[in-house]
């Protein structure tokens, strides 16, 4: 019951169904610097899979290489097997809190802005976890991507409520 | 040691990528409950810099302080992997993709981004207007209209199970094949490539 309780309250507070945080618990400091331990991790991943890599996007939206459909099929494949363990086994956090897998209902957003961010994930070779990992890697002229993302971000919660959802 | 370094130093195959980004999923929810999920770093990041009392973004970003740690680490692993685990050899890219780029007007192969295309001297030009700051500009627009980007939506929202994240992720490859098969040509043909 408490379970559910947390899940809905978080999904209040968003109204575009991003439910990313379901701990209700204050963070030590030691938990907080787990978080960048763990992003460090992925950017680590991002560069050394090539995934950041304007290359490796323009093969996969050619179809001509295989790579980056492994690597998205094989982390859904790794995510699913893990998620499911995590609910039948009623694993908890470390804070001891249960674990909340947050839902997404449908809107029309998911299919018009996804196929909108598609346009731009071709263009600028990055979706968002890869534009931080370029910028780390050197390639400094993509916060000027990062930025732009930045506006796109603002000027869809600013206008949101015009655009069909 | 070395020996290690060196196969460090090598790309990684997809099936050791993969699965490692895949455990981001169990690990961010074992440590805290937490949603994998990076494009609410842009939320956040608006949140608590131009918040200008939209109420999208009038909400406690100081509470989704991880988000912005994990991206913090992803842009520092990024540093420490092209300084302590750089790749020696030349960038390899699939032989029918380079001669695609490469009729498009794409010399420079060697490295992982497209000199030609990201570099300062472009930026107050048509090909930094087009490539960073419009392509960039999609990005934040579109994800946050989705309500997740690749992370959040194809790898979290598809691992557990959510159809609307999987509409997503076909439309967000929807959009890229649409802009890499049909629009990317005559979009460089204009830019002068």
């Amino acid at each position: 019951m408490a379970k559910k309780t947390t899940s809905t309250a978080a999904q209040d507070r968003y109204s575009d169904g991003m439910v990313p945080n379901s701990s209700r618990k204050k963070e030590s400091v030691g938990t907080l610097l787990t978080y960048l331990v763990l992003g460090t991790l992925f950017g680590i991943i991002f560069v050394k899979a090539e995934i950041i890599s304007w290359f490796r996007i323009q093969e996969m939206f050619r179809l001509q290489s295989f790579h980056m459909y492994g690597v998205i099929g094989s982390a859904v494949l790794t995510g699913m097997i893990s998620i499911q363990v995590i609910k039948r086994f009623r694993l908890k956090s470390l804070q001891g809190e249960t674990v909340v897998i947050p839902t997404k209902p449908f809107r029309k957003g998911q299919p018009i802005g996804g196929f909108i961010f598609g346009l731009g994930w071709a263009i600028t070779g990055a979706c968002p976890g890869p534009l931080f990992a370029q910028i780390g890697s050197g390639y400094t002229v993509v916060l000027v991507t990062l930025i732009s993302a930045l506006a796109g971000t603002w000027v869809y919660g600013r206008f949101e409520k015009y655009f069909p959802n | 040691m070395q020996s290690f370094i060196d196969w460090l130093s090598q790309p990684w195959p997809w099936y050791i990528a993969g699965p490692l980004i895949g455990l981001t999923v169990p690990a961010l929810l074992l440590v805290g409950n937490k949603a994998f999920g990076i494009s609410s770093s842009l939320r956040h990041i608006c949140a608590a810099c131009i918040p200008a009392g939209i109420p999208f973004f009038t909400y406690d970003w100081k509470k989704e302080i991880w988000n912005l740690l994990f991206v913090l680490g992803t842009a520092l692993g990024g540093f420490m992997a092209v300084t302590f685990m750089g790749n020696p050899e030349p960038f390899a890219i699939a032989a029918s993709t380079k001669a695609d780029l490469t009729a498009l007007g794409i010399t420079n192969f060697s490295e992982m981004m497209p000199s030609e295309i990201f570099s300062w001297e472009n930026l107050f030009t048509g090909k930094g207007i087009s490539f960073f700051v419009i392509g960039g500009f999609l990005v934040g627009f579109g994800t946050r209209y989705a309500g997740g980007c690749t992370s959040g939506h194809a790898i979290m929202g598809i691992s557990s199970l959510q159809w609307p994240s999987l509409v997503a992720t076909i439309c967000f490859m929807l959009g890229g094949f649409l802009m890499t098969q049909f629009l990317l040509s005559p979009l460089m043909q204009i830019l002068g490539f």
